[in-house]
């Protein structure tokens, strides 16, 4: 038998036709995630053919993106958010109602962010397809699914059919080996990954994080690293599943139980890249010399050391573009410039070890004067685990804000935005033009140097707050 | 969905690189329940200054980029979100086809499935749509070419499931549906259950 990568293990265990050069492949989707923004369309063509959703058991539904993040008690509150965003949440729930979806709705314990919930509940599980109307649905390859995002038209076949067609993606092998120096996080590995491999590095591809750096990661860091792939072009990212990720899944709500729990681990641990398997491509690092990493442009592969100079572009003018936007100057580092606002939460980074992370930095000691500091859980249960812990007055007490669960300030689309020519300082995934409001100039970090800008009112290296 | 089969158009050119789909199409006009009408929030924060009004500046704001239903982009347009409104608010706009070196692959399957063409070509023939912007361009999708002023083809890969849809105007739900019985087999004769 020919060796085989994990990706192929996955794709293969789902293909209901086989590719052709005519057609491409049929796949199962095991696990479709839904939320309000990407989803009204596809259940408007349902509507119009009379189809059903083939398997509301396969669907896990929630609203995230334009939610609010201050308290709602009812609908009537959602006035914060504006009539549109208000109308979008409404028509989800109409859609989970008459189509027969349970919808995690405002005020359940369990709603969050999409990528957040799904391994929260155990529904992400290794070896799964998973696919939902959200790029960042690359998170759940953490646990050694098979996850990409996907636009509505597809939400509407997975919907109908639970099958998508796709054309078999290549595989690019990103190994990060050594260890990881004190002050630097899983943030700061993608960051350097998207910066050397760039924005498109990883189109056509599905990437497999390998190497001792990887799996000596906990499993919401490896999420984290996942969950940036689509930002290197990728539109999965996968690492292979092991004790660390079936611990974590142990006695979720959603997880195997009982004899099914080991038989599901037994089947599970087969899930690794056979030696000697080829990919594609593939690119590595070391961590040894990692440092905190943060974006100076526009895009997440315009990316430099903290205390590096921001390069110099050269004359290529959508460089020059970059930095006139985000007022920076080649050759200084990103230490100089002050901040406006901090954002610790997405999916990227809204888990508690990134709240545990910010509030380690905080901890006795203040935002700085004129920086606005907001910190959104990445769900509810998030939020009532680090307000068992504390967290939530560490942060208040420092005189950030402390949030409702959701999207928020990564997407602005709920009315939390940065602000026309604000710096923000941010844990969130994209620091395109405008990504965080009209205007907003985007810096991406880590929680930790989200934390230490906001303290010192500057981009700040955090390792001089340990 | 209507087919797609020739475009014949001058085109416009944003030489910009790595042009997002926020760019496209920013959040805060994703609220939207319908796919219509998006054409108007296309390239919005480009297409207006700070106070609102039109950015002349802007290529797309120009007398001569009316009626232009060629886009030509710099390098890899349509990197980020899945927003399939991204494509949606270019169609409205007016947009048929996409053409630049390399095209972000949820953005490209999105494309498909609406009928906007992507357009992928050598850095060769890029760097001369760059620099000839209203360049009378045709693209013929069936023989998947881009046919230059000068009347040299220029070939572009296009999946031949996609392009065949896209000229038949086949909708792949329906495709999908008629595989009924597959699936039903997939699911009996799986080892293990999701």
């Amino acid at each position: 038998m020919s060796q085989s990568t994990l990706f192929e293990k996955v794709w293969s265990d789902h293909v209901v036709v086989d590719e052709t050069t005519n057609t491409p492949a049929m796949l199962y989707i095991d696990l479709h995630i839904i939320h309000e923004v990407t989803t009204p369309q596809a259940f408007t063509v349902l509507r119009e053919r009379a189809l059903p959703v083939r398997r509301p058991d396969l669907t896990l539904a929630t609203m995230d993106h334009s939610t609010p993040t201050t308290p709602v008690s009812s609908f009537k509150d959602l006035a914060v958010v504006g009539e549109s965003a208000a109308n979008q949440i409404r028509q989800m729930e109409q859609n989970c109602d008459e189509f027969g979806i349970d919808l995690i709705g405002f005020g359940h314990q369990n709603r969050g962010i999409v990528h957040v919930i799904g391994p929260e509940l155990g529904a992400t599980q290794p070896g799964k397809t998973i696919v939902c109307g959200d790029s960042h649905s690359s998170t759940h390859g953490a646990f050694g699914a098979l996850a990409f995002g996907i636009g509505t038209t597809e939400v509407g076949h997975v919907l109908a059919t639970q099958c998508l067609l796709q054309r078999k993606p290549k595989t690019l092998a990103v190994s990060v080996d050594g260890r990881l120096p004190a002050g630097v996080s899983a943030k700061d590995i993608i960051l350097a990954v998207i910066g050397k491999i760039g924005v498109d590095g990883g189109t056509g591809h599905v990437i497999e994080y390998r190497g001792d750096a990887i799996a000596a990661l906990d499993m919401e860091s490896r999420m984290t690293i996942c969950n940036m792939s689509i930002e290197g072009g990728a539109r999965a990212g996968m690492i292979a599943p092991d004790d660390t990720t079936f611990e974590y899944l142990a006695g979720r709500p959603r997880s195997p139980q009982g004899s099914g729990w080991d038989e599901a681990v037994r089947r599970w641990r087969a899930l690794q890249t056979d030696t000697g398997a080829a990919f594609d491509k593939s690119v590595s690092f070391s961590a040894d010399s990692l440092q905190p990493m943060v974006t100076f442009g526009t895009n997440p592969g315009m990316v430099v050391g903290i205390n590096d100079p921001v390069p110099d572009g050269g004359d290529d003018p959508s460089f020059r573009k970059a930095l006139d936007y985000m007022q920076v100057e080649s050759g200084k580092p990103m230490t100089e410039l002050a901040v406006d606002v901090v954002f610790v939460g997405s999916c990227t980074n809204g888990r508690l070890s990134d709240i545990e992370e910010a509030a380690r930095v905080l901890q006795g000691r203040k935002v700085a004067d004129g920086v606005r500091m907001l910190v959104v859980p990445g769900s509810q249960q998030v939020k009532n685990q680090a307000e068992d812990k504390g967290l939530d007055r560490i942060i208040t007490d420092a005189g950030a804000e402390w949030r409702e669960a959701g999207c928020s300030m990564c997407i602005g689309m709920n009315g939390d935005t940065v602000g026309q020519g604000k710096l923000s300082v941010s844990t969130s995934n994209r620091n395109f033009e405008g990504r965080q409001g009209i205007g907003a100039r985007t810096v991406l970090a880590s929680p930790a140097t989200a934390a230490a800008s906001a303290v010192r009112g500057r981009v700040t290296d955090p390792r001089a707050f340990s | 969905m209507k087919p797609v089969k020739r475009i014949r158009s001058r085109s416009v050119v944003l030489p910009t690189k790595d042009i997002d789909t926020d760019q496209i199409i920013a959040a805060r006009f994703l609220t939207t329940t319908s796919r219509e009408g998006l054409g108007q929030s296309a390239f919005y924060d480009l297409r207006h200054n700070k106070d609102g009004s039109e950015n002349a500046e802007f290529a797309l704001n120009k007398p001569e980029a009316k009626g232009c239903n060629i886009l030509v982009a710099g390098n890899n347009f349509g990197c980020g979100s899945s927003r399939e409104h991204a494509p949606w608010a270019l169609l409205d706009y007016g947009f048929e086809a996409i053409i630049s070196t390399e095209i972000a692959d949820i953005f490209r399957n999105n494309s498909l499935k609406n009928g906007l063409i992507p357009v992928v070509v050598d850095d060769a023939t890029h760097e001369w749509l760059l620099k000839n912007p209203g360049a009378e361009l045709e693209i013929d999708v069936k023989r998947a070419t881009l046919v230059l002023p000068n009347g040299d083809s220029v070939p572009f890969p296009i999946d031949g499931f996609a392009k065949y849809c896209l000229v038949e105007g086949i909708d792949q739900l329906g495709y999908l549906l008629q595989q009924s019985d597959k699936i039903v087999a997939f699911e009996e004769a799986r080892t293990w259950t999701p």
